[in-house]
């Protein structure tokens, strides 16, 4: 087993150095492209035009009676491109909708190709072994030549996205306005589109017809998790298609009768689940780790507020209280108290007193901070009440919630528009910072 | 400045011959001819369905049309492109797309870039110019599906000024953007008019027609009445465009009278 790794990452089968060029290079122009086939919401077209171009690699190959790469490529391309036309025609001129029309040219042609291939199959042409591969790919059975036709398809489709990119950004972005500013529109659609059947074509050996729609689709899609820059996607989405090409040649290298487009469409989805999951900004595990930390903050937030309540009702700053007074002056579950008073202990805002009287006690840093929380409650109350005419027994919820949002700059505004009031609706007073801490009430 | 003296002819900027357009062979304007002068801030307005987004379509080469044809500055718009800017409605493109704020504005210059040629520094210049006169500097660097609807709608904004025309067509650009938004658009509608540029707006709110514009083409279907504001803005020809709504539209005109006063002092 160690042996077929050397072997694949040492590249030392020059058979393997041209199929891995072919596939990575496929790779790398279908994430690319792939992010434009999705941004502009294709990803089906591009799917049915991957299953459409059967028929027309068969016909080539009853014409010429021999698996000639140009041959294929040429009857896949114009197939790519009828279906296209067909698609178009069917979507203007019927009242069937567009996914109707799309999954309806891509059923029939695959289906008309897997006839003709069961056809040839049946023919007894000695040739014909191996055009099943087209359906799932076979990468290792890729020769020298159609690795070089391939793989230049390839560097053209990639090459033609570096020169064009910010046509293609326009004209995929607002096509109204590129029409406007006078963009050839017609000729970018038939560029657009020469380009995805083009792309398609190339990955007919390596990936097959059945599943080349994804490595357009998936890199795109998981590229999107990473960046909001749209040069950054196609890199992050041609190195998508490129890691899974590898990854699929490499278990068709290693196992020969494996067809490479499923392994490269599972590598992709491995893909895309980690960056579901795990990308910065955008991945499930961060959105729930912000909402963790908001509900953290929010429950200690209430925690430092209950002390000082405490402390307001009966004058002791300097008494220490057990969690049982706590939860008798505010609902919460003991044990998020236990967990959020450990935290604030933590982070210096509580004291935690273990002798006798043992409890928890504010800190002069916890105390600037409940009282912050607190005058913040009192300002949006009284704001409500003022400003906004809602009676005093309407304002407590919405400021409950509030207290937890309203920022310094906003609370000085609330301060200033109220003109630095000392007594809530309720006739609580409006606790002021300490002079001597800055921080946050500045 | 005198953008429009590139021509040296007297051709007026917008020209619309026997324009009829139909979708379906439903007629959506019908017969529509009209001129518009230089350096005029033109609303159009109409009842919902009137054509009115349709007809700056038409001129922008969006529609074809059955029959007519539109000039700009007496030649077709395919010798004209680059002396008109479009602001869409903003509903009309996914505002999700992976691209910045400045990405978005510099696509105006993409008018005057010619194939294959990235922007310079010049033209990155002029896109920060545009997003500052519509107060958007700061956000050069976000992404667009942060901004609120006012600001997605300044960024259109900012990228037709950058496209430095001298005509430039809006789809609604007042349509349910905040306060702010208003102002800023509004002050920039007089700085484009005071620069001789021609402004043709579609607008739906009727109460703000006669204090922002000083010409209207009045559109429902066919064209009702084109002209300066205090002329042509009359109850009859409201009556003509909104047939049926007059009852409503007698309480707007009394409502914009009102408004009148307000709103010129804060525009002082």
């Amino acid at each position: 087993m160690t042996e077929i790794w050397a072997d694949f990452f040492l590249l030392q089968d020059p058979n393997l150095r041209w199929v891995l060029a072919g596939t990575v290079m496929l790779g790398l122009s279908a994430g690319a492209l792939g992010c434009f086939a999705v941004l502009r919401e294709r990803a089906l077209v591009g799917d049915a035009v991957a299953h459409s171009v059967l028929p027309g690699v068969c016909l080539a190959f009853i014409i010429t009676g021999d698996k000639d790469p140009l041959a294929l490529l040429i009857g896949s391309v114009v197939f790519g491109w009828i279906s296209l036309l067909v698609m178009d025609f069917v979507i203007r001129n019927s009242k069937i909708s567009t996914d109707t029309s799309i999954g309806m040219v891509l059923s029939v042609f695959f289906g008309l190709g897997v006839v003709m291939l069961t056809w040839i199959q049946n023919s007894g042409n000695a040739n014909q072994s191996g055009l099943d591969a087209f359906l799932f790919g076979n990468a290792a059975s890729m020769l020298p030549e159609d690795v070089l036709l391939f793989g230049f398809v390839s560097v053209m489709v990639l090459v033609t996205i570096i020169l064009l990119f910010k046509e293609l950004k326009l004209v995929s972005f607002d096509p109204g306005f590129a029409t406007v500013i006078g963009y050839p529109m017609k000729r970018m659609e038939v560029l657009m589109a020469t380009l995805l059947v083009v792309t398609i074509t190339a990955g007919l050996q390596a990936v097959g017809v059945v599943l080349m729609a994804s490595m357009l689709i998936i890199p795109a899609a998981a590229a999107r998790y990473w960046t909001d820059s749209l040069v950054v996607m196609l890199v992050i989405a041609a190195g998508v298609g490129a890691i899974s090409a590898i990854s699929g040649t490499f278990v068709s290298y290693t196992a020969p009768s494996m067809p490479t487009g499923p392994w490269m469409v599972v590598s992709a989805a491995a893909l895309f689940t980690l960056s579901f999951f795990f990308a910065p900004a955008r991945g499930e595990f961060q959105k729930w780790r912000r909402r963790r930390r908001q509900q953290e903050k929010v429950s200690g937030e209430n925690i430092l507020k209950t002390l000082y309540k405490l402390e307001e009702r009966d004058g002791l700053s300097a008494r220490s209280r057990t969690r049982r007074e706590i939860l008798k002056k505010r609902r919460m579950e003991p044990a998020s108290l236990k967990k959020g008073l450990r935290r604030l202990v933590s982070q210096g805002l509580v004291q935690h007193l273990k002798g006798q009287p043992s409890g928890y006690l504010l800190t002069e840093g916890g105390r600037e901070e409940a009282k912050r929380i607190v005058r913040i409650h009192r300002l949006w109350e009284l704001y409500l009440t003022e400003k906004l005419q809602l009676p005093g027994d309407h304002v407590h919820d919405p400021a409950e919630s509030m207290e937890h949002v309203i920022t310094p700059e906003l609370e000085q505004q609330l301060m200033r528009i109220l003109n630095n009031p000392e007594e809530d609706p309720h006739n609580k007073r409006i606790p002021k910072a300490s002079p001597r801490s800055g921080g946050a009430a500045l | 400045m005198t953008h429009a003296s590139k021509t040296g002819a007297s051709a007026p900027p917008v020209e619309v011959h026997d324009l009829t357009v139909s979708y379906q062979n439903k007629p959506v304007l019908w017969d529509v001819d009209f001129t518009l002068p230089e350096g005029t801030l033109t609303a159009i307005v109409g009842p919902n369905g009137a054509g009115k987004s349709t007809l700056i379509k038409v001129i922008m080469g969006l529609i074809e049309p059955v029959s007519g044809h539109a000039l700009i500055y007496g030649k077709p718009l395919q010798q004209m492109r680059k002396r008109i800017a479009y602001v869409p409605q903003r509903e009309s493109v996914d505002w999700n797309f992976p691209v910045s704020v400045l990405d978005v504005v510099l696509m105006g210059r993409y008018a005057h870039l010619k194939m294959f040629r990235r922007p310079g520094r010049r033209d990155r210049e002029l896109a920060l110019q545009a997003l500052e006169k519509v107060g958007m500097a700061a956000y050069s660097d976000r992404q667009i599906a942060q901004l609120s609807g006012g600001q997605q709608q300044r960024v259109f904004l900012a990228r037709a000024l950058a496209q430095d025309a001298d005509i430039y067509f809006m789809d609604e650009p007042f349509a349910g953007v905040d306060a702010s938004t208003e102002e800023h658009i509004l002050q920039l509608l007089r700085e484009l008019r005071s620069a001789g540029r021609t402004v043709i707006v579609v607008h739906h709110d009727l109460q703000t027609v006669s204090d922002y514009f000083d010409w209207v083409l009045m559109l429902n279907l066919r064209l009702v009445a084109i002209g300066p504001m205090e002329t042509t803005f009359t109850k009859e020809n409201l009556q003509k465009a909104y047939g049926g709504r007059l009852n409503i539209l007698t309480q707007v005109i009394e409502l914009s009278r009102r408004e009148n006063f307000v709103r010129e002092t804060e525009h002082d």
